[in-house]
């Protein structure tokens, strides 16, 4: 059984103006020490499915349905005393602004010991003294007098540092990172990408990286999700979907990244945008986008417009789209005509 | 506090007199001549107070020491004074100066120890309100619009005198200061409450609570260690404000006579105890310790004026 198992997990959000659900049907695990991917365009429900995780998506929003197990213990339903024994000490997170996620009052030292404190019943001295390793850790220079500075008297990347001290203060499981490198500038991605990679092996700890970045996707995690409009589209091993990608949307990505367009020419877009959560299309979410939704011999498929498609196996991969189940079907057909 | 403005070049570890002496609070202040002054004067007047019993020429509490022919001389720069008594007497031979001094310590007492009922009671419920939201937030905020619908004065006046119909007089009188600063102290907690409220509200949509709150911190460490430093500001602000406010609304209690006793004035029952002889010519009686009154007040509101602008967040951000 993996670490962490998610099964149709649906999240919703009580709007006003009636209910809107955020995810659907989300199925994911995670093993020891594995990293997973998560990608997507923005508003397709990474950053909710990494919140309701840790069941901490603030109202109105709130988890309707499936189930996360962690290490066999159900997480949805748990009390919220319970929950705080699991954030920040078996599972923790890391933000994207390293400018917003430190409290701006309070000395790193201060923010350390104090996440020590709330699991661990720890004196303060040996608290300081593990806090320094951590920071160590993180390859931060002078460790020892970032302790008593004040989060404004660092650099952005020094503040992902520490960030990422934290979250690996009280040896995790799971570090949950919400594209952990977006609001740095492009060479300290890379350093800070590569330092959570390290990290992570060293210590067996599985990462659940959220991005829109396919690059960093493809060198950094083992297995990936592909998110739309709150459902997972495609799921398998990363280096497979990122050589044969098999849901039009995910094509659609690939050939989006700007080493894929021809030189001189307009990148590669897919038309259209995401729709809102609130009124999505029918059928499946991406048909209103996707060039696939005929026949080959060019008539229309109506199950695109009008019913929700089931996983299919494709290899190691799983893809929720009628096209692909098609030409699996196709394939299979002949086959086993063959065989009799 | 968000006003320290060493730079990354700096010596990595700065001790807190380091900071301080390189905080933007000491800056201004060394370039505000009235803050100067103010806290001076305020300074001054607060050593003067508590120091009283040392410093007075004379016990005005120790009937021993009252000679009641030495009633109502002037002070020494009119004529008829007598050395002893610098500020004159009143009308029952105590010394002016002697009474004005405990008179500043009494009121100096009820002002501070209100103010910090009142900042206990609004911050904990301006904290509450704000953070858990809901009905919480909806009954804390009634609670507080209902006081604040009853002036000060009016609860005083109900309360004293419901106390004072079921002790009696010589109750009330013994409790007086503890009495005046639950009835000022409850009046006023709303302004807390409100202040707080609203900085809170600004306050727990940060990322930095997030991420307190996935680190598996609790509702309480996240109210008061995380979040309650971030308000602090508004916080001290309206200290000085209220500390002002509520010196003034006990010497307004004690002139009414539903205050502190003559026996054991402070200034406003000074001014009160004077009132009387101001039309026999005996001005002083009323006029220095109500010029002590306005001077004190008058200095925490300037020392208030300079700490909002140094603190307002628009002004300076460190």
């Amino acid at each position: 059984m993996s670490l962490l198992e998610v099964n149709y997990l649906d999240v919703r959000f009580a709007l006003r103006r009636g209910e809107v659900q955020a995810l659907r049907d989300v199925c994911f695990s995670l093993d020891r020490g594995e990293r997973l991917g998560i990608v997507g365009e923005s508003g397709a429900g990474k950053s909710v499915a990494a919140f309701s995780l840790l069941n901490l998506i603030s109202k109105p929003g709130y988890i309707a349905g499936g189930s996360i197990r962690f290490d066999g213990q159900e997480l949805t339903g748990l009390s919220d005393r319970a929950l705080r024994r699991i954030r920040g000490h078996r599972i923790s997170m890391i933000f994207q602004d390293p400018m917003m996620t430190l409290n701006p009052v309070l000395t790193i030292g201060e923010q350390m010991i104090e996440c020590l404190k709330a699991h661990r019943r720890i004196a303060r001295r040996e608290a300081r003294a593990i806090a320094l390793r951590k920071l160590e850790q993180v390859q931060i220079p002078s460790p020892e007098a970032r302790l008593d500075q004040y989060p404004h008297e660092l650099s952005g990347g020094m503040r992902q540092r520490v960030i990422i001290a934290i979250a690996l203060l009280l040896d995790p499981d799971i570090i949950v990172a919400d594209e952990p490198t977006t609001a740095l500038d492009v060479t300290i991605q890379a350093e800070i990408m590569a330092l959570l990679l390290e990290l992570c092996e060293k210590h067996n700890v599985g990462l659940i990286l959220i991005t829109h970045d396919l690059g960093v996707v493809s060198q950094v995690t083992q297995r990936m999700l592909v998110m739309y409009a709150g459902r997972v589209i495609e799921q398998g091993p990363t280096r497979e979907i990122i050589n044969d990608p098999q849901h039009p949307y995910t094509q659609g990505l690939m050939n989006a990244l700007p080493q894929m367009a021809t030189p001189g020419e307009r990148l590669n877009q897919i038309p259209g945008s995401m729709p809102s959560l609130d009124n999505l299309p029918s059928g499946c979410a991406f048909h209103p986008r996707c060039a696939f939704t005929r026949h080959p011999d060019g008539s229309e498929r109506p199950s695109c417009r009008c019913q929700v498609p089931e996983f299919v196996a494709s290899g190691n991969c799983q893809v929720a789209c009628h096209m692909v189940a098609e030409m699996i079907e196709r394939e299979r057909i002949p086959a086993e005509e063959t065989t009799r | 506090m968000n006003t320290t403005t060493s730079s990354i070049e700096g010596p990595p570890t700065a001790s807190r007199w380091e900071r301080f002496r390189d905080s933007y609070l000491l800056y201004s202040f060394k370039r505000d001549l009235i803050a100067q002054i103010s806290l001076l004067v305020f300074v001054l007047m607060v050593v003067a107070a508590v120091l009283a019993p040392w410093l007075a020429p004379m016990n005005p509490y120790d009937l021993a020491q009252i000679d009641i022919l030495a009633s109502e001389l002037p002070p020494f720069w009119i004529s008829g004074s007598e050395d002893a008594y610098v500020l004159g007497t009143d009308a029952q031979g105590r010394d002016m100066l002697s009474t004005i001094l405990y008179g500043a310590r009494v009121s100096l007492i009820i002002g501070f120890g209100a103010v910090a009922l009142q900042a206990i009671l609004g911050v904990s419920f301006g904290l509450l309100a704000g953070y858990l939201g809901g009905r919480i937030d909806a009954f804390l905020m009634r609670l507080a619009d209902i006081q604040l619908s009853f002036s000060t004065l009016m609860v005083a006046i109900v309360v004293g005198a419901l106390v004072k119909a079921i002790f009696g007089g010589a109750t009330f009188s013994a409790y007086a200061v503890p009495l005046l600063v639950l009835i000022i102290g409850l009046a006023e907690w709303p302004q807390y409450a409100r202040t707080v409220r609203a900085s809170v509200l600004a306050e727990k949509n940060k990322e930095y609570v997030d991420a307190a709150r996935t680190m598996g911190l609790s509702s309480r460490r996240i109210m008061f260690r995380h979040i309650l430093p971030n308000t602090l500001s508004p916080i001290f602000v309206i200290s000085t404000v209220q500390v002002a406010n509520a010196i003034i609304s006990e010497a307004a209690l004690s002139f009414l006579g539903l205050g502190m006793p003559e026996t054991h004035p402070s200034l406003g029952s000074l001014i009160k105890s004077g009132f009387d002889y101001l039309q026999s010519g005996s001005w002083w009686i009323t006029l220095m310790p109500g010029a002590v009154l306005v001077l004190l007040v008058l200095v925490i509101n300037l020392l208030g004026d300079w700490l909002r602008d140094v603190l307002n967040p628009r002004l300076y951000k460190g």
